[in-house]
């Protein structure tokens, strides 16, 4: 499609503004010239609707959530109620200035609270601050934290151990914070290696970076005693919160002996993924880390009944971005989790715990299934075979789109070749399930029978398979007059 | 309300299916039961749409709207106007309910707005790289940062004292375990003073950040700064109000290397803070560091062309450990909201936008002027925001104006103690005279 530059055309506008109500001053008087522009940045001319008609043109080139399944492993694309969107954009939630006085944002500091104090029951911690704006943010928050205890502690230290199952942000986190990361392997089961394990920690190593479901979808048997081993040497466990959906109101992660975690908001917690943002990413910790949590923390003075936001915090890390989280996602997490209570969030595991194991269980044979195991809720399948036959997981994936089906995540986690991760989550029905088992078996067939046709995929997209390697070699980032 | 689509026929066929009875097996068959939960979370009860809505309007009244309330609080989010043709294209679902675009072929709405959005922040900056967004503005702040200490190989990181202090805590947070130093330069007459930069600067130093406007308002010297910056080895890391640059001169011009910002202003709302849009934008030169996601045009198998994501093997999931950044989900809607909102503005309107703010906010200036306990912060140029020393106590004064409706300045000394009862007004694009007659009027009665 044409971009909104080439359909610029000089004199076309679409702004209004009130004429300047106040005497205005030559600008030369109050701006030195070396300051000013010589001309008008060059942005698209266009009428309002040019604009409209072609920003819905784009949005209709993409998959959703709302308009198809979209099983994407690890992201949790479940539905979004449009309640809250709707609850969101009040003006009292929507704008509101983060340095209004305390009285005057009191509803907004009452929600945070709550909500915080909502996840730390539902993940089993003491306290939970808000500010992470995603899950890889509260992963850096969390790292933070714990590198802050160990330096009180005398000795920042110098590892962190992260089994090769885990997702890229737990690595690159770490090492943000200076961390050399060591790898745990993974047993056949597809938990953490515990004898491996066990020959990797000494007191170097600052804390373990675990994801529990963990990448395959699989809930680590031996949780509480790798959590105990690690502590055993004086490190802590921070567990990766992406996998929450699958055990709300089932098993809480600090009492699986987790020091901190993070949640994602725009994951369990339904809050629309906005084609890659904004998430919210808080993170709840044990008492031992409380004394760390970035500030402010919001708090309730309990004799008067009102909410305040607590900087006097001495051993907090400090910020981690501007003002106190992703608030208008914030509110919609809220939201969901209001109107579901604890019976509704307990159903949702029940459910995306179900969809997903009998969706693996169909999809078994047509599919190599490299972990065996109950799974939770997702589960990873491999297109070795398929591979061999000559079509490869990124192929496949594309053949879906024929079928009006957003892929699975693919290639995630590295230890499963040509994976294929499927999370179709609760919010799916039966019909869906079993059309995308069909789909898929026929994909297996059509390996076999006529693999040009999954080569050749996607045929009804606007575009087909795009070169990313000249994108690569020659990066186009902006538009440009030919 | 669950959402939930799967009714009891269904889950009896699929159990039935799967040979077990109840959905607990399930749960019985991977979790140990030393951590099974044996009680129901400790949360109220669900509720109906309808009771939340009633719900959520209450809470929603306990908070002061700027909707009902003339408000003047800056200090990095702002009250502009936000048209209606942005609410409405981002509240579509295929722009909302997707997520990051991995499958191209299905992506390109996310994937075009996003090199639109792209294309105007390089622009607006100057610089031939932008990326689709990160966090906020103190977040990019803080990976310019690690970007210069990663490119210069330099531990030493020089920051005024000019640039907003919550952005110089979360730096401060990004290097804890850097081995990066910070040193901040002092305040003269409100702006980054210069003399003490030019002796704080040397070989060592990987970056200097400036903000310009800077949180008091003030317009600093980039041309000066620049030109000492070209001496040594050091990065230029410029933090900007993206709508300032309808009227003041890209920042490449004076030699900035890296340009961040917070990008709430271009048609995002306040919403208490968050989301918000983080802007980074470089020299070409550093484009294989660059944290975040960048899209490219490129072409398909039939020669028309499309966009991609590239660039990857910077990114955590291929680059692990060794990724310029662990970001990945970022403010892709809050990127396209900006992209619209800089469509509907236009050359015309976003030079207007920024005259207006910049008329209205000197017309306070010289009516707050006139008030008696009131002295200017500072006498040096400025853009939307200024500063007054009060002699006066800011809080009594705000809530003498708050009593009659209007949200006064930001008293700034709890970050500058030794600014006691300094307060920082804002006056954008949609303050009108009125609004700022009355404030003066009530100011000057007390
Ligand atoms: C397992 C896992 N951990 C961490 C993250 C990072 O979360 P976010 O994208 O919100 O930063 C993701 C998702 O991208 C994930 O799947």
């Amino acid at each position: 499609m044409e971009t909104i530059f080439d359909i610029s055309r000089p004199g076309a506008k679409a702004y209004s503004l009130p004429p300047l109500d106040v005497p205005g001053k030559p600008i030369g008087d109050l701006t030195p010239a070396s300051l000013l522009r010589d001309e008008a940045p060059c942005l698209p001319e266009v009428s309002e609707g040019e604009i409209a008609r072609h920003y819905t043109n784009l949005s209709n080139m993409n998959f959703a959530i709302d308009t198809t399944f979209y099983p994407l492993g690890s992201c949790t694309m479940k539905y979004n109620p449009k309640v809250n969107e709707a609850i969101a954009s009040l003006s009292g939630f929507s704008n509101i200035h983060p340095y209004q006085d305390e009285s005057q944002v009191q509803g907004a500091l009452k929600l945070m609270y709550e909500l915080a104090q909502w996840l730390a029951e539902i993940g089993g911690f003491k306290k939970v601050s808000l500010q992470p704006a995603a899950g890889a943010q509260g992963e850096l928050t969390g790292m933070a934290m714990i590198r802050a205890y160990h330096k009180k502690n005398g000795n920042p230290r110098s590892k962190v151990i992260i089994p090769d199952s885990a997702h890229g942000t737990n690595p690159a986190t770490a090492a943000m914070l200076g961390y050399k990361v060591v790898t745990v392997p993974s047993d056949e089961l597809g938990g953490v290696d515990v004898r491996s394990l066990e020959g990797l920690l000494d007191e170097e190593v600052a804390a373990i970076f675990l994801t529990n479901p963990n990448t395959l979808g699989i809930f680590d048997k031996n949780v509480v005693k790798i959590n105990e081993m690690v502590h055993s040497v004086g490190a802590l466990s921070y567990c990766d919160g992406a996998n929450l959906n699958a055990i709300l109101g089932k098993s809480r992660p600090g009492d699986m002996g987790f020091d901190v975690l993070q949640f994602n908001l725009h994951k369990t917690f339904s809050t629309p993924h906005g084609g890659g943002g904004p998430g919210s990413g808080p993170v709840g910790v044990n008492e031992m880390l409380e004394p760390f949590l970035p500030v402010p923390l919001i708090e309730k003075d309990e004799a008067v009944g009102a909410y305040f936001l607590n900087y006097e915090r001495p051993l907090s890390i400090g910020k981690m971005k501007a003002f106190y989280g992703n608030f208008g996602v914030i509110v919609k997490a809220y939201c969901y989790i209001r109107s579901l209570g604890a019976e509704g969030l307990s159903h949702v595991s029940d459910i995306a715990v179900l969809n997903a194991n009998y969706l693996k269980t169909k999809l078994e044979e047509a599919y190599i299934l490299p972990y065996d195991v109950p799974c939770m809720h997702e589960f990873v399948l491999s297109a070795e075979r398929q591979k061999r036959q000559g079509v490869k997981a990124r192929d496949i994936v594309k053949r879906l789109l024929d079928f009006n089906i957003h892929p699975p995540t693919i290639y995630f986690p590295l230890i499963v070749d040509e994976a294929l991760m499927v999370e179709p989550t609760e919010t799916e029905s039966k019909e869906t399930l079993d059309r995308f088992a069909d789909v898929m078996r026929q994909i297996a067939e059509e390996a076999v029978e006529n693999p040009e046709v999954i080569l050749t995929a996607p045929h009804n997209t606007p575009v087909s398979r795009l070169n990313e390697a000249e994108a690569a070699r020659h990066p186009r980032l902006k538009w440009q007059k030919d | 309300m669950d959402f939930v689509p799967i009714t009891d026929q269904d889950k009896n066929e699929m159990l039935k299916f799967l040979g077990i009875k109840r959905v607990d097996e399930l749960f019985d068959l991977s979790i140990p039961d030393e951590v099974r939960m044996d009680r129901s979370l400790n949360l109220p009860a669900g509720i109906s749409e309808h009771e939340l809505l009633r719900e959520l309007e209450g809470i929603a009244k306990e908070n002061v709207s700027l909707s009902d309330h003339v408000s003047f609080l800056g200090g990095g989010v702002y009250d502009h106007f936000i048209p209606k043709v942005v609410e409405s294209l981002i509240s579509l679902p295929e722009f909302y309910s997707p997520y990051t675009p991995y499958q191209a072929e299905v992506s390109q709405g996310v994937l075009q707005s996003l090199f639109e959005y792209q294309s105007m922040v390089s622009e607006l900056t100057g610089l031939e790289v932008a990326n689709a967004s990160l966090y906020d503005g103190a977040t990019s702040l803080a990976e310019a940062a690690l970007l210069a200490h990663d490119i210069t190989k330099k531990n030493e990181v020089i920051v005024s004292e000019a640039v907003h202090p919550e952005y110089r805590e979360v730096l401060k947070n990004y290097a804890r375990g850097l081995d990066i130093t910070i040193k901040t330069i002092p305040l003269k007459n409100g702006q980054t003073d210069i003399s003490a930069l030019e002796d704080m600067v040397s070989d060592d130093s990987s970056c200097v950040i400036i903000q310009h406007p800077n949180f008091f308002g003030c317009l600093e010297d980039m041309e000066r700064i620049g030109d000492i910056l070209d001496r040594y080895p050091t990065l230029f890391i410029a933090s900007i109000d993206p709508l300032s640059l309808g009227l003041l001169k890209a920042p490449a011009s004076f030699g900035v290397d890296v340009v961040i910002g917070e990008g709430q202003s271009l048609g995002n709302k306040i919403n208490f803070g968050g989301p918000n849009l983080g802007i980074f934008a470089c020299r070409k030169d550093y484009i294989r560091r660059v944290p975040g996601r960048l899209v490219s045009s490129t072409t398909d198998t039939l020669g028309r062309t499309g966009y991609v994501l590239t660039l990857q093997t910077r990114e955590q999931h291929i680059r692990r450990e060794r990724a310029t950044s662990n970001i990945t989900t970022s403010e892709v809607l809050n990127a396209i909201a900006a992209a619209i909102y800089l469509s509907y503005l236009g050359p015309e309107g976003i030079t207007e936008v920024a005259y207006q703010c910049l008329q209205k906010a000197h017309y306070a200036h010289d009516k707050l002027s006139e008030i008696s306990y009131l002295e200017p912060f500072s006498d040096t140029p400025f853009f939307k925001e200024f500063a007054f020393k009060s002699e006066r106590s800011v809080h009594e004064i705000n809530e003498r104006l708050f009593n009659e409706g209007i949200i006064g300045g930001l008293n700034i000394d709890r970050w500058y103690g030794q600014y006691p009862n300094t307060v920082l007004f804002c006056v954008t694009e949609k303050r009108t005279r009125d609004e700022i007659d009355r404030l003066a009027a009530i100011m000057e009665a007390i």
